[in-house]
């Protein structure tokens, strides 16, 4: 057990592993651009959408029973589903983790907009305010730090789940897994785990740290 | 001026908020709306800015017919005030105070100086502009909700239970506020509340609500308390009606006296003339709250009963002692107030 560990110590420092195009570097570079592009492409999916529900109050059981889905989604499943429909490509990868992030930015965007104050969201209309005035300076900014919650999990659930980009063959942190499998070589799947680990963790702290930086002003 | 015309609300699950409504709503006058909840109150002061539409009749402020104007511009030229105040938490006080300015398209700059001559006129500070809504007290924050709802300069303000979540000393101070704003200002208020005596203090006219939606009676507060049209009102105004109407009349015109001298209890004054207490012979203290001619005959009677010797020290703007009333004179004029009210009515 010790010697794992200290083989892993030597892994992760040798500056040997880390440069060059399957250096650490350059797959933590590809991890972060999958993550990354997959957590946008959610956003732009389910940023409307959470926000078209909770300004309606129609649709709701949607946002609500995404959730369940989203924990139930078989995520390699997906992948191999779509590659064998539509061949080897990053399109698998992308549409399988867009799927895995939706249902959280859905629900935590849905969830915000529930939670502002329904006598402000009438104050709103009271001053004068359209719908769409209602949504962009009121129910937006007030449900906004649920919203970067649901964007921060999403992007976290991506970052450990875009290992499987290696399953079908392309980059990222999860070549060292899958390739570590393969040869048998226990010390690269555990050096790549626990980058990935790190990353997520990072992700986290950096973007609470944000989040807190940013809504210092409000209450609870 | 607020018209309401065979005004009816019925809501999708049947039932009815606001029952054939006919009522004229004064210009420059504070109409309050009493009843106890469920009484439709609030549901027709909801349907004059449109947040509550009406199922038939009509309402016309100003002249014009409310339903044939553009909702979100009718809202900005009607202030609207609501219990809790509805402040945006996102935004500083000032910001909120701006709401209605930056919607009809004011620049920011001119908004802003607007809001900032508001939040004075309000009795708020400069520095209270900067903060957030959640670090004002809950008396701080319904001021700002006044100073939102003036900031475009309305005809009309609708307060909705403005004074009803906070406690009783600060909901006097803004009564007062209030009034003294209404004094400058002449708007046309239409005021909701369910505490009888604050309708008596704001009002120039008071419509009762009986649950149902049906307007039982709509009087000037004397008039109610002296001639309430049925029971229901009778049992809605309470049973010191008498002491309510006494706290609509004021001191000025009861006749005063010199202050007793060398009796059993003396009035002490200060060198400036100031009531500073009563003494009696063998050095017993007793404290006196002196009233100018601006306070009611309740506070009066109240001084009266309080009073070792049953006189009232009279004081004038500047807190100088004027003379004493006796409690038979407060006696005879309450009576008389009564007597006035009901000839009137």
């Amino acid at each position: 057990m010790y010697e794992l560990f200290k083989n892993l110590g030597t892994w992760l420092t040798s500056g040997a592993n880390w440069s060059g195009s399957d250096g650490i570097a350059h797959r933590l570079a590809e991890h972060l651009q999958y993550s990354l592009l997959a957590t946008l492409i959610a956003a732009a999916i389910g940023l409307p959408l959470g926000l078209l529900i909770g300004h309606t109050g129609k649709g709701a059981f949607v946002a609500i029973n995404l959730a369940s889905f989203g924990r139930a989604l078989p995520t390699v499943g997906l992948v191999v589903l779509v590659f064998l429909a539509g061949g080897l490509s990053m399109l698998p990868v992308y549409v399988a983790l867009v799927a895995l992030a939706v249902p959280a930015i859905v629900t935590n965007t849905y969830a915000g907009m529930t939670a502002v104050d329904p006598e402000v969201r009438d104050a709103a209309r009271g001053q004068g305010m359209r719908g769409h005035q209602v949504l962009f300076q009121v129910e937006l900014p007030l449900a906004l730090p649920l919203i970067m919650t649901g964007l921060r999990l999403a992007l976290i659930q991506v970052v450990a789940t875009a290992t499987i980009a290696a399953y079908v063959s392309f980059g990222g942190l999860g070549r060292y897994v899958f390739d570590g499998l393969a040869q048998r070589d226990l010390v690269q799947v555990l050096g790549g785990a626990v980058l990935v680990a790190v990353v997520a963790v990072a992700l986290d702290l950096l973007l609470s740290g944000l989040q807190r930086f940013l809504f210092r002003h409000r209450t609870a | 001026m607020i018209q309401f015309d065979a005004v009816h609300k019925r809501f999708p699950n049947g039932t009815t908020a606001v029952h054939d409504l006919t009522l004229r709503m004064p210009e420059g006058g504070v109409t309050v709306l009493v009843g106890s909840s469920g009484c439709g109150k609030t549901t027709t002061l909801r349907m004059i800015n449109r947040m509550v539409e009406p199922t038939s009749g009509t309402i016309r402020v100003g002249g014009k017919d409310v339903t044939r104007q553009d909702a979100a511009e009718l809202r900005r030229s009607i202030g609207y005030v609501i219990q809790q105040a509805g402040l945006f938490p996102h935004r500083t006080v000032l910001d909120n105070i701006a709401t209605v300015p930056l919607l009809l398209g004011h620049g920011r700059r001119r908004a802003r100086a607007k809001a900032a001559e508001l939040l004075e006129t309000v009795g708020l500070t400069a520095e209270a502009g900067k903060r957030y809504p959640h670090q004002l007290s809950g008396g701080q924050q319904q001021r700002v909700g006044v100073a939102r709802a003036l900031a475009a300069d309305p005809p009309v303000l609708l307060m909705d239970e403005p004074f009803g979540a906070v406690d009783p000393v600060v909901r006097t101070q803004l009564q007062d506020e209030l009034l003294r704003l209404q004094k400058e200002l002449s708007k046309t208020i239409v005021f909701v509340t369910h505490d009888v005596d604050e309708a008596v203090r704001l009002g120039d006219q008071i419509a009762i609500f009986r649950t149902g939606g049906h307007l039982v009676q709509c009087a000037s507060p004397a008039e109610l308390l002296a001639r309430p049209a049925d029971d229901f009102v009778a049992d809605f105004l309470g049973a010191e009606r008498g002491l309510k109407l006494l706290s609509l009349k004021t001191l000025a015109g009861v006749p005063q006296g010199p202050a007793p001298e060398g009796e059993a209890w003396t009035l002490v004054l200060d060198a400036a003339d100031k009531p500073l207490h009563w003494a009696s012979k063998d050095g017993a203290e007793i404290p006196v709250r002196p009233l100018k001619d601006g306070d009611s005959l309740l506070a009066a009677l109240d001084e009266s009963i309080a009073s070792p010797t049953g006189l009232v020290a009279r004081v004038d703007a500047a807190g100088r002692l004027t003379g004493v009333t006796s409690r038979d004179d407060i006696h005879r004029h309450a009576g008389q107030a009564h007597s006035e009210a009901r000839v009137a009515a």
